[in-house]
C-alpha cells in the first residue's frame, strides 16, 4: 500500500480541521470532543511518524461513535443525527487513511461536510468557513497529485484554481433554473417555531417578542423614509375579547384592497424574514398588488406561509380613508365586552359617554384620561389580577403597549364606540450604510383603530400618551435606562451601533442577493440581459451557453499562456502548423534547418520556399542581436505567404 | 575567411581520409574547440592517417606514442639525464612536448602512464625534478583506442574519458569510397606530401573565430535543457557535468564555424552531441547504447525552447 507523505497528510489534517470545526457549535460536546480528540491523534501520528492505530482498534472505535450518536439522539435519522455521525466517520477515516484513495474519498467527505454547515446556518461568516474548508481541501488534492511542496507555493496554487473556479461558480449560481423555496431548506426546518408576532395577544406577549434583537423585516423606501410617527406596519387586526386574551374577528379577503388607495404615496421594498405566517407587515394602507390576498381588516397577506425569506414591491398610502362603509356586522363584534369582567373600566367608560357631548369626541376624552392617571410604561410591569384591564388602568398603572392598546379598546367599546386591538410594528431604524428601515423584534407594537361615523377606521395609539418618545425614538428611548434591553436595540453605544449598522448593511445584500436570489429574482437578471422568455429550458440553454463560454475562455487563457511569446516566433509558429496541417508537422525538437531538410527530402515539391523561410528564421533568431530589419520584414512576409501545396 | 579557411581544411582532409567527412569535421571541430579528441575503432580504419592529416593541414608539430602495457610515465613526459660535462641532471623532453600528439592504443597502457599524459592534457604543463615545464602552443591529444581488443587493456575511467572533448569513431568506409581507397595512391605518401593549408598565425584566428561564434539566449535555453534533462529526466543514470556543457558549447561553436555560420543553432548541437555527450552520458536500463542512440534519446526528450 503507497503510504502518505508527511505534507499530504498535513494538508488533510488542516482540511478536516476547518471543516468539523465551525460543526462543534451545533455537534453534541462529547461527539466535538471526540473528533477533536482523532484529529489530534492523527496528528500526532504524522508529527512522530509511527504506525496507524490497529484495525480492530478503529471499529471498536466506530462502534463507540455510533454509539455515541445513538445516545445523543436515539435514532440515525435526520439533519442532527446525520451530521453528527458523518463527523465522527469523518475523523475515524483519518486515523486509518494512509493510502491517495483513502485520502481522496476524506476530501469528497469533507466536501460534503462543508456543505453540511449550510444545513444549519447560511450566513457570511459560514460562507466564509466553508470556502476555507474547500480550500483546504483543494490544497490536499494538490498534495495528494503532485510532489512535495512548501506550504506558500501550494496554498497559492489552491487560491487560483478557485479563483478559476469563481466565473463559472457565478454563471452556475445566476442561471441554474431555480425552485421556489429556500435552497437549504429541510422540509422539517420549513415549521420550525419563529420568534415574532402570533395572531392572539394576551397581556405580556409582546413585551417578550420585544425582548429580541433579531430583525423582522427590511423596507428600503424609494425617495425619503416616511416620519416615523407613519411607520405603523399592520400584523394580525384582534376584535375579539374574551377577558384575558384577544383574537382576530373572521374576515373576509378578496385579491383587490377594501378600500379606494389615496393620498400620498410611498413606494418600498419589503424584505421580511420568515415568521410562518400568511400576513405580510405591510405599511398602512398598501396600494394594489398582484399576486396577494388583501383582509377586511386592511391586512395584507400571502398566500402561503411566509417560510423563506420573502421580497415584496409595496405602495404605502398612509392617509387613505378606510372602512367608511363598514359592515355593522364587524362594528358589532367591535363592540362587544365579555360580561363579568373589567367592571371599573366599564364605568369610566359610561362616565365619558356621557361627558362627551359628541361621539367624536369620547377618544380624545380617554386619552386625556391615560395622560392624566400619569401611567408608567415599561417592559416588566406589575403582576395583574383577573380583570386585567382594570387592574393596569386603576391599580398598578405600569404596563407594555398592549395593556395601553387594551385597556384603550376595552374603553372605547364601554363608551360605545367600535374600537379594536391591532398589533404590528412601529418604527424601526434607518441604517445610515445602505439608507434601509430595520425593523427588529423589538420594534414590535400594538396601537388600537376606533370607528367613527363618516370618518371610518382611525388609528389612536395609547402608548404615545404616556410615553411618546416610543413612537418618535423607538423602544431603547421610551424605556427608563435601567430597562433589560436586547444589547443591539441600546442606542447609548455609539460605537457598537455603527457597528452594526455597518454589519447589518452587509447582510442585508448578501440576504437580497446570495440567499434571496429566487425565481423572481432570477427572471429579473435574465430580463434585464436582454433575455424576455425565461422558462427553464431557457434558462438552461443560457447556462449551457455562459458555461461554453466561461471554460472557453479560461481555455483560451490558458492556451495563450504556453504559445510562443514574439512575432519571430508566431510567424515561424504559422508555418509550422500549416506543414503540419500539410502532413508534414516538425518534431518538437527538430531545428529549423533539419526540418526544412527533411521536408525538402522527404517531399520537395510541397515546399521549395521553405529552405529560405527557415534560414531566415534560424538568422533571427539564434543570430546576434538587433536582426537585421530588412530581413525580418522579408521572414514575416515570406512566412505569412506561405502555402505548403 | 576563418568559414573559407576551415571549409578549404575539411575538403583537404575528406580528399585522403575518403568518405568520412563528418567524423573529418568533428575532429576538425574538435581542434577548432581546443579540445581533446578520442577516436575509438578497430585497427585500420584510419584514425592514425586522420591524425597525420590534421597535423600536417594545420602545420603542426606531430609526435606519436604508441602505448604498450610495460611503458612508464617518463616514457611520455620525458627523462632527466646525469650529464658528465657539466655534473649536473639535465631534462630530456619526451614525446609529450609536440603541437599535436597522436596516444595510440591509449588503453594498453597502466593507468599510471596514461595518468601521466591525461595530467598533461588537463594542465598543458609537466612538472618533473621539482621544475615545471609549458607544453607546446597549441597542445592537442588524439588518442585512440581498440574497444574490439579488450584482453591486458586498462579502460578508461570516467573522469579521464571526461578529458576528452570528443569521442568519435570511424567506422568502415561505403562501398565507393572504399573502391576509391582500392584505386588510389598509397595514403602515406599521399599524407607525406600534404601541403600545409595554414599561413602562418591563421590557426590562432580560426581559434579566435570559433570562440566569437554567436550564442544567443534562446540557444543557451536550449543547452541548459539539455544538461537538465540528462541530469534529472527519465532514461539517464548518469548526466552531463558542466565541463561537458562548456564543452558542448564550444564544440557547437566550432561546427557552426566550420558550416560558415557565425552564430550557433540547435542543429549544431545536436550534431556535436553524440562525439561530445556520448562518453559522459549513461542510459539507464541493462543494454549499453551507443553514442548516437544515447545522443537522440537525449535530444528526442528536449523540445526546442
Amino acid at each position: 500500500m503507497p503510504s502518505l507523505r508527511r505534507d499530504q497528510v498535513g494538508w488533510l489534517l488542516a482540511g478536516s480541521a476547518l471543516t468539523l470545526a465551525p460543526h462543534a457549535s451545533h455537534l453534541p460536546p462529547a461527539i466535538s470532543a471526540l473528533c477533536a480528540l482523532l484529529l489530534v491523534w492523527r496528528g500526532f501520528i504524522n508529527q512522530r511518524g509511527s504506525r496507524l492505530p490497529h484495525r480492530s482498534l478503529l471499529v471498536l472505535m466506530a462502534a463507540g461513535v455510533v454509539g455515541a450518536v445513538l445516545l445523543e439522539f436515539h435514532q440515525f435519522f435526520g439533519k442532527e443525527p446525520g451530521i453528527a455521525l458523518l463527523a465522527g466517520l469523518l475523523s475515524l477515516k483519518l486515523l486509518e487513511t494512509d493510502s491517495l484513495r483513502d485520502a481522496r474519498a476524506a476530501v469528497l467527505l469533507s466536501f460534503f461536510m462543508q456543505l453540511g454547515q449550510f444545513l444549519y446556518q447560511q450566513n457570511m461568516a459560514i460562507a466564509a468557513i466553508a470556502l476555507l474548508g474547500t480550500f483546504a481541501s483543494i490544497g490536499t488534492l494538490l498534495a495528494l497529485q503532485g510532489r512535495a511542496e512548501a506550504f506558500a507555493p501550494r496554498a497559492a496554487a489552491a487560491a487560483r484554481l478557485l479563483l478559476q473556479a469563481l466565473p463559472l461558480m457565478l454563471v452556475l449560481f445566476l442561471l441554474f433554473p431555480r425552485v421556489q423555496g429556500p435552497l437549504w431548506g429541510l422540509p422539517a426546518d420549513a415549521h420550525s417555531a419563529v420568534s415574532g408576532l402570533s395572531d392572539d395577544m394576551r397581556p405580556g406577549d409582546i413585551a417578550r417578542v420585544s425582548e429580541s434583537g433579531a430583525i423582522a423585516f427590511r423596507a428600503a423606501f424609494e425617495g425619503d423614509p416616511p416620519p416615523p410617527a407613519e411607520r405603523y406596519w399592520r400584523g394580525p387586526v384582534l376584535t375579539r375579547f374574551d377577558g384575558r386574551s384577544w383574537r382576530p374577528g373572521p374576515s373576509r379577503r378578496q385579491d383587490q384592497p377594501f378600500y379606494q388607495s389615496s393620498g400620498i404615496a410611498r413606494p418600498y421594498t419589503l424584505t421580511l424574514e420568515p415568521h410562518n405566517q400568511h400576513w405580510l407587515l405591510a405599511m398602512d394602507f398598501p396600494g394594489p398588488a398582484g399576486g396577494l390576498v388583501y383582509g377586511d381588516d386592511f391586512r395584507l397577506l400571502s398566500r402561503e406561509p411566509v417560510r423563506s425569506r420573502l421580497r415584496l414591491e409595496l405602495v404605502a398610502h398612509p392617509a387613505t380613508p378606510v372602512g367608511l362603509a363598514e359592515d355593522p356586522r364587524i362594528l358589532q363584534e367591535a363592540l362587544a365586552l365579555p360580561p363579568g369582567f373589567n367592571p371599573r373600566t366599564r364605568a369610566l367608560g359610561e362616565r365619558l359617554r356621557a361627558a362627551a357631548g359628541h361621539t367624536e369626541d369620547i377618544p380624545a376624552l380617554a386619552i386625556r384620561h391615560f395622560r392624566d392617571s400619569r401611567l408608567a410604561y415599561t417592559l416588566a410591569p406589575a403582576p395583574l389580577s383577573r380583570d386585567d384591564v382594570d387592574s393596569f388602568l386603576f391599580d398598578t398603572r405600569q404596563g407594555f403597549c398592549e395593556h395601553f392598546a387594551a385597556a384603550f379598546v376595552v374603553t372605547m367599546r364601554a363608551a360605545g364606540v367600535p374600537a379594536r386591538v391591532v398589533t404590528g410594528y412601529q418604527g424601526g431604524e434607518i441604517n445610515p450604510v445602505d439608507g434601509t428601515l430595520v425593523v427588529r423584534q423589538s420594534d414590535a407594537h400594538a396601537w388600537a383603530e376606533v370607528w367613527l361615523e363618516a370618518r371610518g377606521w382611525l388609528r389612536v395609539d395609547p402608548t404615545a400618551a404616556s410615553a411618546p418618545r416610543r413612537i418618535d425614538g423607538g423602544l431603547a428611548a421610551a424605556l427608563p435606562d435601567t430597562a433589560r434591553l436586547p444589547l443591539l436595540a441600546r442606542s447609548d453605544l455609539p460605537w457598537l451601533r455603527a457597528l452594526r449598522d455597518r454589519v447589518d448593511a452587509v447582510n442585508n445584500r448578501w440576504n437580497q442577493w446570495v440567499l434571496g436570489y429566487n425565481p423572481a429574482r432570477q427572471r429579473e437578471l435574465v430580463a434585464s440581459l436582454g433575455f424576455g422568455d425565461t422558462g427553464w429550458q431557457s434558462l438552461t440553454a443560457l447556462m449551457a451557453g455562459g458555461t461554453a463560454v466561461v471554460m472557453g475562455g479560461l481555455t483560451l487563457w490558458a492556451l495563450r499562456r504556453v504559445r510562443p511569446g514574439d512575432a519571430i516566433d508566431r510567424s515561424w509558429s504559422r508555418v509550422c502548423r500549416r506543414l503540419a496541417a500539410a502532413g508534414h508537422p516538425r518534431h518538437a525538437w527538430e531545428g529549423p534547418l533539419d526540418y526544412a531538410g527533411r521536408i525538402a527530402r522527404e517531399a520537395p515539391e510541397t515546399a521549395p520556399e521553405l529552405a529560405s523561410i527557415a534560414a531566415d528564421y534560424a538568422r533571427l533568431r539564434y543570430g546576434p542581436a538587433p536582426a537585421d530589419a530588412t530581413l525580418l520584414q522579408r521572414f514575416h512576409h515570406t512566412s505569412r505567404k506561405f502555402r505548403p501545396r | 575567411m576563418p568559414s573559407r579557411i576551415a571549409r578549404r581544411l575539411t575538403e583537404a582532409a575528406s580528399r585522403i581520409i575518403l568518405g568520412k567527412e563528418h567524423a573529418v569535421r568533428l575532429a576538425l571541430a574538435c581542434i577548432l574547440a581546443r579540445g581533446h579528441l578520442l577516436i575509438e575503432d578497430i585497427p585500420g580504419v584510419g584514425k592514425t592517417t586522420l591524425a597525420h592529416v590534421l597535423a600536417r593541414l594545420l602545420g603542426l608539430q606531430f609526435q606519436r606514442i604508441q602505448f604498450t602495457s610495460d611503458m612508464l610515465p617518463a616514457d611520455i613526459i620525458g627523462v632527466s639525464v646525469f650529464d658528465q660535462r657539466d655534473a649536473s641532471f639535465r631534462f630530456h623532453p619526451g614525446p609529450v612536448f609536440a603541437q599535436l600528439l597522436l596516444a595510440d592504443e591509449i588503453n594498453r597502457a597502466t593507468p599510471k602512464a596514461q595518468s601521466a599524459l591525461l595530467e598533461a592534457m588537463e594542465e598543458r604543463q609537466i612538472s618533473a625534478e621539482g621544475q615545471t615545464w609549458r607544453l607546446p602552443e597549441p597542445f592537442f591529444v588524439i588518442a585512440t583506442q581498440n574497444p574490439a581488443d579488450q584482453i591486458g587493456t586498462f579502460p578508461l575511467p570516467e573522469s579521464q574519458l571526461d578529458r576528452f572533448l570528443m569521442r568519435i569513431s570511424l567506422g568502415y568506409p561505403d562501398r565507393a569510397a572504399e573502391r576509391a581507397l582500392l584505386a588510389g595512391e598509397d595514403r602515406r605518401e599521399l599524407v607525406a606530401h600534404l601541403p600545409t593549408e595554414l599561413q602562418a598565425g591563421e590557426l590562432d584566428s580560426l581559434f579566435e573565430a570559433a570562440r566569437q561564434v554567436h550564442v544567443g539566449p534562446r540557444l543557451l535555453d536550449y543547452v541548459q535543457a539539455l544538461l537538465e534533462h540528462s541530469r534529472a529526466g527519465a532514461g539517464f543514470s548518469l548526466g552531463l557535468s558542466p565541463r561537458a556543457g562548456l564543452g558542448l558549447l564550444a564544440a557547437a561553436r566550432a561546427w557552426a564555424l566550420l558550416g560558415g555560420r557565425d552564430h550557433v543553432l540547435p542543429e549544431d548541437v545536436q550534431a556535436v552531441l553524440p562525439a561530445v555527450a556520448g562518453h559522459r552520458l549513461r542510459a539507464t536500463g541493462d543494454t549499453p547504447l551507443g553514442p548516437d542512440a544515447l545522443a537522440r534519446r537525449l535530444v528526442e526528450a528536449v523540445p526546442l525552447p
